[in-house]
Parts: C-alpha cells; structure tokens; sequence
C-alpha cells in the first residue's frame, strides 16, 4: 500500500468518526467543534487529490470564518439536549427515508456512466501539463468560462448580506453612540471652565475655636 | 540530507531530514518567544522610566528561564465542570497554528522549509484558525470572565482577518503570485530600482498601515486587548488556566506576533532585500539578517503600542475594523487596479 493511501485510509476514519460524532455528540459545542474537525479532514483530502486551493480555501471560508460564527452562537444559547431528544424515535422513519434517497442519488449520480467521473483527470495533471499552478487554472475557468456563473452568485451573496444587515439594523433611543470625530475634534476650552475667584482670607480667630467646640 | 538518506534510506532519510529543519526553525522561534518577553518589560520598563528586571543573571538576560522554570513548577488545575478534554485541547489548538504557518515563510532565496504555490492562501488559513484556541478556552473553562473575553476575542479576530485578507489581495496584485519568494523577490525589482522605495510599502502604503494594525489586533496586542483585558475581566479567556497550560497561550500570543513582524517585512519591507544599494559591499548584499533586522524593527513596535496607546473601547475597535479599515482597503484595491492597467503602472 502506498504512503497516499495510507494517508487516505487514516483520514477517511477520521472524517466519518467526526461526522458521526457530529450528529451523536450530546454537547451541541461538542458537535460543532467535531464538525469543524470534518470540514478540516476533508480539506485533506483535497490536498491528497493535489487540488490545494480548493483544500486551503475550505479551511479558510468554513474552518475559520462560518465555523466560528457558528460556535459562537451555539455557545450563547442555552439549548435543552432533553427536550432536542424527545421526538427522535418518532421522527426517525421519515428522517431514515429522506436519508435513503438522498444515498441513493448520490450513489447513481457517481457510478452512471453520463459523469464521465472515471476518466477525469486531476485538476493537477491538467495544471503539470501546462507549468501553471491550480491556483491559476481555477482562476482563468471562473473568468472566462464560468464568468456570468461567476458574478450571479457573487450578486446573490451581496443581495443576501445587504438583506441580513436590513433586517438587524434599527435605531436604539437609549443608545449612547457619540460620534468619535466629535470626540477627536473637542477642546479643552469645550469642556473645562476655569473660574477666577479672588482668595477668600480667615475672617477671624473665633470661627474656628467654635468650630472646634461644635465638633 | 545524502549521509541521512544513505543510512536510513531514501524515504526515512527524507522525513529525518525534514524533521531536523522543524527543529531548526521552532528552536530559535521559542528561543525568540522567550527574549521577546524580556525585551518587552525591559523597553517598556525604560518607556516609562524604569529598569525592568535585572536581577536573574548579568541585566536580567537569563529571566525568562526563571519565569519559564516557575510555570513549569506550577501546578494545572482543572476547574470543576469544564469540559476537561477540551480545555486540555485549547492550548495545543492555540500555538499549533502559530508554528504551523512558520512551514511556508521564506528566509531568503532559498531556505524555506515549503516552497510551495500557494503560500499566502495557506498562511491565511492557518492563522485563521488560531480563533479556535481562544474560543475553546473561553467556553471549556466554565467561567463567565473567560467566556466574556472568548466572546469579544473571537469577534474580533474574525472582523481583522477580513481587512488583513483585502491587504494582502494588494500585495497578491502587484506580486500576481500567491508564492512568498516571489513576493519578495518583486519587490527587488521596479521603478526604483528594488532600492527601499520599491518595496511594497511606498506604493502600497494604505494597505501596510492596515496591515500592521490588523496585526496588532488579531494577537490580541495592545491597545485591542480587549480580550484579556485584566481591569474589566481579569484576564479574558485564559483566566482558568495555570502553569504550564496559560504559559502555552503565553508562547502562542507571543509566537504569533513573531509571525505577524515576519509576514509585515516580507510581504512590504522587502523581506531579505538590504535597504543599501548592492555597491555597498557587505551593507548591500541581501541576507537572511536583513530580515531578522525588520523584523526586530516591526516587533519594537508591538511594544511601543502597548507602552503609548490606551486601550481601545469595543465599540471604536469594531468601529476601525468594519467601518474604516475595509472602505479603505476597498477603495485602494480599486485606486491599485486602475494604476496597475494605466500607463503609469510601476509593475510592469
């Protein structure tokens, strides 16, 4: 067995351990952090397959930005594990089938002999041929071939993050948002008064001895 | 690496090999990691007109053993209801991307450990995943200070990695490689001549400003340490941990900003490059102690914040991130672009 399938095998076990755990673990901080543990063994995978940027960018998009996002929130709310678990019996036929079809497409789409996937090459061969890097094969296709592609989910991405700030933005009445310009441009004249007042003298000795006996 | 691979064989040769220039590249980082502490008390000691310490040896210099040898000493104390797995895991998930993404950086021409293609994507993406550690301390720990500095870390980190990110799509643009080497290289190259004005940080000079200051903030530095701030939360996200497990959070804060003055020389200070001209003789010639110099120069930076700037509030520092730092990077992106297709463009 060579080193690359060696490899594969030890990170094929990781990836449906993680996964597995992701849907088993009872801690929800738990599953998620077994999910970011998947998405890191798939990238692996890529990188076995010699598609690098594909593999780095997964890390970089869902590994350390959604992921985070994600953990973040999983971890302020307070989720009852009990009351998640309750129904898991009763709704575990249709979730099974819903499962089962969606194996069984994948496996058709994967072994039909219209995908063409056994005589793909990798990305990497084609990228050997020609001297230039993966990076740059994936970069000419997407603005070239698939530029209209491209730019409508670039479109939709930017349509989607203007609607999500849309909808969080308001006003807040008690808020105490000072412009920091304000704060930069003020004076000391702005805020400090400096008042003269003429040095008021000891009227004489008897205040104080009355003072004294008061105390 | 012929004497390894004839008496181990080529394959077990090759990976001793490897693993002997690991060791040559984390030794002297952690070496690095435990000077840096010093110099630190003592420039900010000096700063604000004091001495720092200087009883442990001749001025103090053999210190971070000292302090390194107490923590060891310590004991680890696992507090009731943690999640223990995880916060045993969090330290290991703190400093592992701090020394993984030392694999790809250049020290000159030649010595580096992965000269690989995509060597800035790979850099962003590991330090990327620093976040974890400090996220997973924070909650594993099952305090509230902890949880409260994870929260505000994590936020943060995320909001400058995107201004750092559209900093670096600059340098990638007039680089037009993901490749360290050639990075610097570039830069050696160009109008000036590769003199100090053609390196990235004239023509780039926005982007250098944001980058820096990204930086500053994604190691979680002064005046944006906010995650630990000790007035308001104690010590943020690491307040549960003792000993040897807060000295790795330690190491990694620590290592990180070793990387960060390494990316900022070689991706705008012209990495190797010598700011003399090369008629200089020794003074001109490129080397890898050019590099060590900027980066000295960026580190002494690091502390100069720290000894000058308050620290930020949460609000102006998510403010500067969002609302700043990203139109600026935007904007000059664009502004580079056109330069790069007009007549006028230095990168041709």
């Amino acid at each position: 067995m060579s080193f690359q399938a060696v490899v594969f095998y030890i990170l094929s076990a990781i990836l449906i351990f993680a996964g597995f755990r992701v849907v088993t673990a009872k801690n929800p901080v738990h599953a998620a952090l077994y999910l970011v543990l998947a998405f890191f063994t798939a990238s692996g995978h890529w990188l076995l397959l010699q598609a690098e940027f594909l593999a780095i960018a997964l890390v970089l998009v869902y590994v350390g930005a959604v992921m985070v996002l994600f953990l973040f929130v999983v971890m302020m709310l307070d989720i009852n594990v009990e009351k998640l678990r309750e129904g898991f019996w009763r709704h575990f036929p249709q979730a099974a089938t819903v499962a089962l079809i969606m194996m069984a497409e994948i496996v058709l789409i994967l072994s039909s002999p219209e995908a063409h996937l056994s005589d793909v090459k990798p990305a990497a061969a084609a990228a050997v041929a020609g001297e230039i890097s993966n990076v740059k094969v994936l970069g000419r296709q997407l603005y070239t071939t698939y530029l209209l592609a491209f730019e409508a989910a670039a479109v939709i991405l930017l349509v989607a993050m203007v609607a999500a700030i849309g909808i969080t933005i308001r006003q807040r009445k008690d808020s105490k948002y000072v412009d920091p310009g304000v704060q930069v441009r003020v004076q000391s004249k702005d805020r400090v008064r400096v008042v003269k007042m003429a040095a008021t003298k000891r009227q004489d000795d008897d205040v104080s001895d009355s003072n004294e006996q008061q105390a | 690496m012929e004497l390894l691979q004839s008496l181990l064989g080529s394959e077990a040769g090759m990976a001793v090999w490897t693993l002997l220039k690991i060791l040559a590249i984390v030794a002297p980082l952690m070496i690095g990691v435990a000077y840096l502490t010093l110099a630190e008390r003592k420039v900010i000691g000096y700063m604000q007109i004091r001495i720092g310490p200087n009883r442990v040896g001749p001025k103090g210099l053999l210190q971070p053993l000292a302090d390194g040898v107490k923590l060891l000493m310590k004991e680890i104390i696992l507090p009731t209801k943690s999640s223990k797995g995880l916060f045993l895991l969090a330290p290991v998930l703190s400093i592992m991307p701090a020394l993984a993404a030392w694999a790809v950086i250049p020290f000159n021409d030649t010595m580096v450990l992965a000269n690989i293609n995509a060597s800035l994507l790979y850099i962003m993406a590991i330090t990327s995943m620093g976040v974890y550690g400090v996220i997973v301390a924070g909650w594993a720990g099952n305090s509230k200070y902890s949880f409260l500095g994870a929260l505000r870390s994590s936020a943060q980190i995320v909001s400058y990695e995107l201004a750092m990110g559209f900093a670096l799509v600059g340098v990638l643009m007039v680089s037009s490689s993901l490749n360290l080497v050639d990075i610097v290289n570039q830069q050696g190259q160009g109008i000036a001549g590769g003199s100090i004005f053609s390196w990235n940080w004239l023509p780039l000079f926005p982007l250098f400003i944001v980058y820096l200051v990204s930086g500053v903030a994604e190691t979680n530095r002064a005046p944006f340490d906010v995650a630990e701030g000790e007035s308001e939360i104690v010590a943020g996200f690491h307040v549960e941990y003792s000993g040897m497990a807060f000295a790795i959070f330690f190491l990694a804060e620590y290592a990180n900003m070793i990387l960060v003055a390494a990316l900022t020389s070689i991706m705008f200070l012209g990495g190797w490059l010598s700011p003399f001209p090369a008629s200089w003789g020794a003074l001109g010639a490129s080397g890898i102690v050019w590099l060590l110099v900027k980066m000295s120069a960026v580190l002494f930076c690091f502390l100069w914040f720290r000894a000058t700037f308050p620290r930020y509030r949460y609000d102006q520092i998510m403010r500067l991130g969002w609302k700043v730092f990203i139109p600026v990077t935007l904007v000059s992106i664009l502004v580079l672009g056109l330069w790069m297709l007009s007549p006028l463009s230095l990168w041709k």
